[in-house]
């Protein structure tokens, strides 16, 4: 078994870096095609080549501004997460298995639903006293939104004969809540998670852009990469970016790893 | 459980007296059951045959509690389950169902879902149900595989491990709706014998859904045969092949002659049915 999985794990391992590695050359190509052949190729000849972006990544990693851009996108990140998972998930179970709550609260949801959250950050730059509670505030209704659709949708679809099933042989209310409603919902409540993160992603990256980023010299990445636009260093602003892929790529893994630990009978899959 | 045999006093007798049931959805007054009475004796096994979307879940549902009924009653050694006054029976582990498209819980191993009945009942403390739960199913034939989660194992194995999962928790009446249906016919035969010795060692009573006539002679007591919705009592057919039966018995005169006794009220039944659904298309 461990040999088998072993084996799986170094080919998708060679996969990945050799996927890596073309796209990579590809992007080589790219950029310097126009150096080559004398020919401007529809601007894409503005996009730096990788060496150069390596070089300038060089140069940040030493800057304590870099690191302190990824720390205070990370924490608005989190932060405007967490809190949508406390309290989108409870919220989403609750409209799932209680008709009045349902009735009371969905209206107002399903109109609050579609205003994007970039369309908050005028208005929550104006109600919350610090920066920073305004950039959290639109993080969190990224993931907020997502979280509690993902969740509604998940206990509502649970197959009514486990339902049932478990009240024949004599669950109770609460049984079914805790060991029926709240495993079967699991699923859904990863993937809520998972497009939760990539959304708050998104929008953390634009607030910090609208608002500057805040003044304790924290600006996050998005600021970083605004920064270097007003600064013009095209290798900076890709610097930047790809800073953004690693930070998203290791927050999904990250939830990846929690719902893997959390529903083993996934693991088949 | 392991002690219970034949010897013990038959329990699960079905009484099912003039029931109608009309679903009435925003005033479309369907009516899926229409005066349907039939007498299921207790240790029964007794196969229910009609036409796809008679009404036959219908009734499975009501004496399983999920539904109500309109008019009738239907009573359990006597004991009124539904009826006058009382449209819809509760849910009790005496009825256990085992459902068409499988209800173990994906989410515990074959030896939790045995489990759970037990433990939710509060009858066992939750080892002694998971101690039980993994001998009842080696005795099944699964002991290799307690450990597996649902999506692990064969769709038979599933099922066997359903019908574990319902017989631990000593019903009086075993609902079972068509829970072969989707098998191939290898693993059918051997769904089939695991459930025939299952029932000769517990002599449960058995109310079995099907559409397959081979199946409703070879594992039944009695076939009823009902008509296309609203769905009635046609036909009853004793099968008087003795057990146990193996499958040798399907070659057998007599089988084929019930079969063919069974297939012609089936088949009167599906042409109506069919019929009915072309002119509702026209």
């Amino acid at each position: 078994m461990s040999t088998i999985s072993n084996l799986f794990g170094n080919t998708t391992a060679r996969r990945g870096i050799g996927s890596l590695i073309g796209f990579v050359i590809i992007w080589h190509i790219g950029a310097m095609i126009d150096d080559w052949t004398g020919y401007d190729l529809l601007g894409i000849g503005l996009v730096p080549p990788p060496g150069d972006v390596f070089a300038a990544f060089l140069g940040v990693i030493p800057k304590a501004g870099y690191w302190m851009s990824w720390v205070s996108s990370f924490s608005r990140v989190v932060t405007g997460f967490l809190v949508a998972m406390i309290i989108g998930i409870p919220f989403g179970l609750m409209l799932a298995v209680n008709r009045y709550f349902r009735g009371i609260f969905f209206p107002p949801f399903e109109i609050l639903r579609p205003i994007p959250p970039l369309a908050w950050v005028p208005a929550s730059l104006i109600f919350w006293p610090t920066n920073e509670m305004s950039i959290a505030f639109v993080t969190f209704l990224g993931a907020f939104f997502t979280i509690v659709i993902n969740v509604l949708g998940g206990a509502r679809s649970i197959d009514i004969s486990y339902l049932r099933a478990a009240q024949s042989m004599g669950a109770t209310q609460f049984d079914l809540f805790w060991k029926i409603v709240l495993p079967g919902t699991l699923p859904s409540i990863f993937t809520g998670a998972a497009v939760g993160m990539g959304i708050t992603w998104e929008v953390v990256l634009a607030a910090e852009m609208i608002s500057g980023g805040g003044t304790q010299g924290g600006g996050g990445l998005g600021f970083f990469i605004w920064n270097s636009y007003m600064g013009g260093s095209l290798e900076q602003i890709v610097v930047g970016m790809i800073s953004i892929g690693i930070a998203g790529y290791l927050c999904s893994s990250a939830i990846r790893k929690i719902g893997y630990y959390f529903m083993p009978w996934r693991r088949l899959f | 459980m392991v002690k219970k045999s034949q010897k013990k006093e038959k329990t699960g007798a079905l009484s099912i007296k003039n029931v109608t049931k009309i679903y009435d959805p925003s005033g479309v007054n369907v009516k899926a059951v229409d005066d349907c009475s039939m007498e299921i004796a207790g240790g029964e096994v007794c196969m229910i045959v009609g036409p796809s979307g008679c009404g036959k879940t219908t009734l499975l549902n009501a004496i399983a509690g999920f539904h109500s009924i309109t008019e009738g009653s239907i009573h359990l050694d006597g004991e009124l389950l539904c009826g006058p006054g009382k449209p819809k029976a509760e849910q009790s582990a005496e009825r256990m169902v085992v459902f068409q498209h499988g209800a173990l819980f994906p989410w515990k191993t074959l030896q939790e879902n045995v489990a759970y009945g037990p433990t939710v009942q509060r009858a066992m403390s939750s080892a002694e149900a998971l101690d039980k739960a993994g001998q009842m199913l080696a005795e099944a034939g699964l002991g290799q595989f307690i450990k597996k989660y649902p999506g692990e194992v064969s769709s038979g194995m599933a099922r066997r491990a359903e019908i574990v999962r319902a017989l631990i928790n000593d019903p009086k009446v075993l609902l079972l709706d068509e829970p072969y249906r989707a098998m191939d016919a290898l693993t059918k035969q051997i769904m089939h014998e695991s459930l025939l010795e299952t029932y000769d060692r517990t002599g449960v009573t058995i109310f079995f859904i099907t559409h397959d006539l081979e199946e409703a002679i070879f594992l039944g007591d009695k076939v009823h045969v009902v008509t296309t919705r609203p769905c009635q009592l046609k036909k009853t057919v004793e099968v008087n092949i003795p057990r146990p039966r193996s499958f040798e018995t399907q070659s057998s005169e007599e089988f084929r002659r019930l079969l063919e006794e069974v297939n012609e009220a089936v088949h009167e039944e599906a042409v109506k049915a069919f019929q009915a659904g072309e002119r509702e298309m026209a």
